[in-house]
């Protein structure tokens, strides 16, 4: 009966372990089935890089959408993950032990707040900002651009980062520290030469999962960014990433041939390009910890 | 009064972790150019005495410090003083042998880099002077460019000491410094140890009696955190004064 029970048990947590697995695969070949019919006719080099998107004439060019979606992302890298490392330094390295246990917990916080929330936020701040400084620049902008989208995007993943980025450094055993502390370097030598090399994998892997949300996150980023289905040419222009065209579209999609399978198209692409940073992060942080020993 | 003449002097010291007292009221005159071997049961105080040597408490949370540790006669938590250059002083070896993580050389040529040195002959000179002082040049001197955590752990240690040396201290500092090794890189270690005190004024911790039997020219026994006894090794073996002492010698306490 006991040895029956342990059976089980292990049956049913096998189950569990895979089905998360089980599951993604089980996404790929669904997205991959629906957009068969838009790559029966046209070929997927054709659609990504094509930057006509006019569905009821049978164009469904992804290329705006593509360079959209870069854009976005690459503000939001430049403007978060100095930031976030900055503070992460700060917190681990700097700050007394009080400060870190009271300022973490709120920035986990900060990745637990809805995307609905940033998006009212950045429309309410950051899309007037962003027009009130176009100007500056000598360009003309509504506010609702890919400046906006990368700002708010930011903010809504340097937890991640910034999470990521404690954890590697906490693995760095205090002692190697006062290695190099006894030898008369100062905190910020030592953070500079051995820390940040020592945990440089990691910080790479937060980086690159930061990168990962930033790729697939839609409802605030759709609320700011303009969605203007043409590549944008100034971070003050309009943008149109993939996970807003996604949304945006999927409710009005039976009437117009094909238009459900290119947007398919559009959610593999996407589901592709995150799945491969995911897989990358997660090998970053395993050469992390063990390099970290 | 030896005061003056004595490289490191500690008066009164007394070391707090929040509320609980580690430390209390050691006074205590390390002998120059000789090995002092700290020893003591587990949790008296040993380590937390070392890293007062040179300000490593700095670094934990809630420590609180008073009392004088005096370094060629300059009271190293006195105000106005430059931590950097007193930590210069002394080379640190710690129980776990801790590489940074660069190459074999750049370990060496760290420390000199942090204090301005940029000459690229001079500091292969250090690198090779420096490695053969800790006995490592032969083993290394094919792959100075390779990650020192390629090194075997007993290596690792040499190269610890070596970096250590290399920033030119009077003063060597070891906290069990051969507990993660193999008995034959042990006593490679403990060989370099009586070697360098011709030079260096050497203070070790241990737990391991027979090793202080073998190195120490002084010893100094705390008790939960109480300087019980200190004197030269050989009267303190031959003929310990203190009750206790003499217990944790014949291992009744340990
Ligand atoms: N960061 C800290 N915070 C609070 N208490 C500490 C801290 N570090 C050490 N202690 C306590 O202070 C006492 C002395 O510690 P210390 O490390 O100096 O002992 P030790 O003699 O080196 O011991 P061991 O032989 O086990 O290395 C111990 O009771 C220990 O629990
Ligand atoms: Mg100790």
């Amino acid at each position: 009966m006991r040895l029956l029970k342990e059976k089980a048990g292990r049956t049913v947590m096998f189950i569990l372990t895979v089905l998360p697995t089980l599951l993604l695969v089980l996404m790929f070949f669904g997205l991959f089935r629906k957009s068969r019919a838009i790559l029966a006719l046209k070929s997927f080099g054709g659609l990504l890089f094509s930057s006509g998107w006019h569905p009821l004439r049978g164009e469904f060019g992804l290329f705006p959408f593509l360079i959209g979606t870069l854009w976005v992302t690459a503000v939001a890298l430049v403007i978060a993950v100095p930031i976030s490392l900055l503070m992460a330094v700060y917190l681990s390295e700097y700050a007394p032990r009080g400060f870190r246990d009271f300022a973490k917990p709120l920035i986990d916080l900060l990745s637990g707040i809805p995307s609905v929330i940033f998006g009212v936020w950045g429309v309410l701040v950051i899309v007037p900002l962003v027009g009130r400084i176009a100007p500056l620049f000598g360009r003309y902008s509504s506010g609702y651009s890919v400046l906006a989208g990368g700002i708010v995007l930011a903010v809504m993943i340097f937890p991640t980062i910034i999470h990521v980025a404690l954890e590697v450094f906490s693995a760095i055993p205090f002692p190697l520290r006062e290695a190099s502390l006894s030898l008369g370097a100062t905190r910020w030598e030592t953070t500079r030469h051995v820390v940040l090399r020592k945990g440089s994998q990691g910080i790479i892997a937060a980086c690159v999962l930061g990168l990962s949300r930033a790729l697939g996150e839609t409802m605030a980023v759709l609320m700011v960014v303009g969605n203007v289905p043409a590549a944008p040419k100034s971070v003050f222009d309009a943008g149109y990433p993939l996970p807003a065209l996604i949304a945006n579209n999927y409710g009005e999609i039976l009437s117009v041939p094909l238009y459900d399978s290119a947007l398919m198209l559009a959610a593999l692409v996407l589901f592709i390009v995150v799945q491969t940073f995911n897989i990358l992060a997660r090998w970053f942080l395993v050469r992390a910890e063990r390099r970290a020993e | 009064m030896n005061d003056v003449r004595s490289h490191l002097s500690i008066r009164n010291l007394n070391v707090f972790y929040g509320d609980l007292q580690v430390l209390k009221n050691i006074s205590l005159d390390i002998p120059d150019r000789k090995i002092s071997v700290i020893i003591g049961p587990s949790g008296c105080g040993k380590t937390t005495l070392l890293k007062s040597m040179n300000r490593l408490l700095d670094h934990v949370d809630e420590v609180r410090v008073d009392g004088e540790v005096l370094v060629d006669g300059e009271d190293i938590y006195g105000p106005n003083v430059e931590v950097t250059r007193i930590r210069k002083k002394m080379g640190l070896l710690s129980q776990k042998p801790q590489v940074l993580p660069m190459s074999i050389y750049d370990n060496i040529a760290y420390g000199p880099r942090i204090h301005g040195h940029r000459d690229r002959k001079r500091l292969d000179f250090i690198v090779r002077n420096y490695l053969s002082a800790a006995g490592l040049w032969e083993e290394v001197k094919d792959r100075l460019h390779h990650p020192a955590s390629r090194l075997s752990v007993g290596q690792q240690q040499r190269l610890c000491l070596a970096r250590g040396l290399a920033v030119e201290p009077e003063i060597i500092l070891g906290d069990e410094p051969t507990s993660a090794l193999d008995p034959q890189s042990s006593q490679r270690i403990e060989r370099r140890l009586v070697e360098l005190k011709k030079d260096y004024t050497v203070v070790v911790v241990t737990h391991i009696l027979r090793q202080a039997r073998r190195i120490a020219d002084y010893i100094v026994f705390l008790y939960l955190g109480e300087l019980v006894e200190h004197g030269p090794a050989q009267d303190v073996f031959a003929n310990p004064r203190d009750p206790r002492t003499r217990a944790y010698l014949t291992g009744e306490i340990s």
